[in-house]
């Protein structure tokens, strides 16, 4: 058993990444998720563990100095919130492109524009679908609890290197704000260069030496041929994570008539509308996606065929519930709840809409 | 031609050889322009690399530009950097691998507009890294369009009539900035027009890349150049364009040479 704590969503962000031997971290304050830098440059990991903390100028910045550190063959991680996401969109691209490993932290608000800071599920979209320019997918992560914060730090940078692919941690404002006991991990080394060079010694940027050639980070290449082969490279890259790195929860799902679909702090809220439901007799059932991306949509289909419909129910103005239609193909119905502005609904509000929108309709 | 073929051979002997191409410089073809000034500062920097020996421990930093495709010429590992972003990552290799040498190389329009942000932070933090920085005042890759740098009355194609002062602000001498911040150690304007300046900016390489392995805080050396087919002028009278219009807006010379400040002159009292 490891060391259990009561922690807050943003802090064990920071507490984790210096845990498992994080190199680097860069970002720029935003609320709500200036903990995590906060913490790091309180816990100074860079006496301990030798991680490097910089806070930037920018967002622009911060990605750019994790692509980088991440160029190195480094474990380089950043976090930001929506508007500051955007941001660094141009520098996710590149790190996709040019194949690099990070893990990239997004606590939620509301937006569009400045919006709020209060919690929203409306990046949704922007981190499933690339969010910056070009055919590009990061594997995205979406945490329900603290300890997901914490575990999903771990994870990510084991699929981030699995794949040499940007990780996405798309949290919201719930879950970085929260307070919960959570289990951390011993802390781990750092790999030394000697590590580094077994793992990314074919790519990494680290000097080149007589008995290599000579190792170039890029996302350019001008013959549309060789561009085309890495679009291809890139398409069967996330047609591997599909296959093998699906992840998600289902709740109370064998007897459902209506399956609810809700990631992060809104599976918790729909997990008290199971309750609810159950004790008036209507059988509900919770499948809450781990991964995002690759979204679950074999389960979902599974389940097409057997209840009588679906309720997305997520802090947006439906976003996932189209991964949801298309996964389910018309084979039943499918319906959305959400607020937006930064409300969060409660576990009645949910069950109303399962009435009225599934049951009754 | 079999005579001047032997005459050659003759010639090519190792006692004749007074100049040799840097191993680190490769035989591809350059992409460059002719009378373009990056084939010799990347020659100058291949140079400065081999002979001190720190090959296998540079790491260079490419732009977005006509250099983009630096990293083709040079026998090191690189990163490309996106438009004005090689300052940060520069700044990214060189935290994690504090050990190497790591230089960023850029144009006008990536240091001096839209990376005008990492350019500054960069040498305020006083990253121990190398910045190269060739202005041309001119947009080269993309066709020749006004860039910071670019002078009172230029013609580019974005300004057809020459810049204007009223329409498009005035040219930016952001050496002179960068000068007064105080994580700059070092910092100078070059130029490559002939042999005694190719000479000079070699040695103000030369000079950041050891500034760089003392830490004494960010170096960095402005190259005058020239953009032949952006300026629309052969060689021989870019050369003469430049030094006529950019030298007297861009003096040559060291602007600051002192390692970076000290930071009891910037700490709070109490």
């Amino acid at each position: 058993m490891g060391e259990l704590r009561l922690m807050k969503g943003n802090e064990v962000i920071a507490e984790a990444a210096i845990r498992c031997g994080c190199d680097a971290y860069f970002g720029y304050p935003i609320t709500p998720q200036s903990e995590v830098m906060e913490t790091l440059m309180a816990l100074r990991p860079w006496e301990g563990s030798g991680m490097v903390v910089l806070q930037a100028e920018s967002e622009i910045a911060s990605i750019h100095m994790v692509y980088g550190a991440a160029g190195s063959g480094k474990r380089v991680m950043t976090s930001s919130s929506s508007p500051g996401i955007s941001l660094m969109a141009e520098g996710i691209s590149y790190m996709a492109g040019a194949e690099l490993p990070c893990v990239i932290v997004n606590v939620q608000r509301g937006g569009p524009g400045l919006g709020t800071i209060q919690p929203s599920q409306a990046d949704y979209n922007q981190a499933t679908k690339g969010g910056g320019h070009g055919d590009y997918s990061l594997l995205v992560l979406a945490p329900a609890s603290v300890q997901e914060m914490h575990d999903f730090v771990v994870l990510g940078f084991e699929l981030a290197f699995k794949y040499r692919n940007p990780v996405m941690i798309l949290a919201d404002g719930v879950v970085g704000q929260l307070m919960e006991k959570v289990e951390l991990i011993d802390q781990r080394p750092r790999w030394t260069n000697e590590q580094i060079a077994e793992i990314s010694g074919g790519w990494a940027t680290t000097g080149k030496t007589s008995h290599r050639k000579k190792h170039i980070i890029t996302s350019l290449e001008l013959d549309s041929f060789i561009m085309e082969d890495n679009n291809l490279r890139l398409q069967a890259k996330y047609a591997r994570m599909k296959d093998e790195d699906v992840r998600f929860e289902t709740f109370e799902c064998d007897d459902a008539e209506f399956i609810i679909v809700a990631f992060g702090s809104a599976a918790r809220i729909c997990l008290k509308t199971l309750q609810i439901a159950r004790k008036k007799g209507v059988k509900v059932g919770l499948i809450r996606p781990i991964t995002l991306f690759p979204f679950p949509e074999k389960i979902i289909a599974e389940y097409a065929t057997k209840v009588k419909g679906f309720l997305c129910v997520e802090f947006n103005a439906g976003q996932m519930v189209n991964d949801i239609r298309l996964a389910v193909n018309g084979k039943t119905k499918v319906e959305y709840f959400g607020r937006m502005g930064g409300i969060v609904p409660n576990p009645n509000e949910v069950e109303t809409a399962l009435e009225q929108k599934l049951i009754g309709g | 031609m079999p005579e001047i073929a032997q005459k050659i051979k003759e010639i090519i002997r190792p006692e004749n050889i007074v100049y040799a191409k840097s191993p680190l410089l490769n035989d591809d073809l350059m992409h460059y322009c002719p009378g373009c000034s990056h084939g010799v500062v990347h020659r100058l920097i291949a140079e400065v690399i081999e002979e001190m020996g720190i090959q296998d421990q540079t790491i260079g930093v490419s732009p977005v530009g006509c250099a983009v495709f630096a990293y083709n010429y040079i026998d090191i590992d690189w990163q490309e950097a996106a438009h004005g972003r090689a300052p940060a990552v520069a700044t990214g290799i060189k935290r994690v691998m504090p050990e190497k040498y790591v230089f960023s190389y850029q144009g006008d329009g990536d240091l001096a507009a839209i990376g005008t942000a990492e350019t500054f932070h960069a040498v305020n933090r006083g990253e121990n890294i190398v910045m190269i920085f060739i202005n041309n005042a001119i947009y080269g890759m993309t066709g020749g369009q006004m860039a910071p740098t670019t002078l009172v009355g230029q013609i580019t194609s974005t300004t057809p009539y020459g810049r204007n002062v009223d329409l498009n602000g005035y040219p930016l001498r952001i050496t002179e900035l960068l000068a007064q911040l105080p994580g700059a150690a070092y910092v100078t304007r070059q130029s490559v027009q002939n042999a005694a300046a190719v000479r000079k900016t070699k040695k103000a390489i030369r000079k950041a890349f050891e500034i760089q392995a003392l830490k004494k805080g960010t170096a960095f050396v402005e190259v005058v150049s020239t953009c032949s087919s952006g300026w629309k002028l052969s060689p021989v009278e870019s050369n003469k364009w430049m030094e006529e219009n950019m030298f007297p807006q861009y003096p040559l010379g060291d602007l600051k040479d002192s390692g970076r400040a000290d930071e009891n002159d910037y700490r709070i009292k109490g």
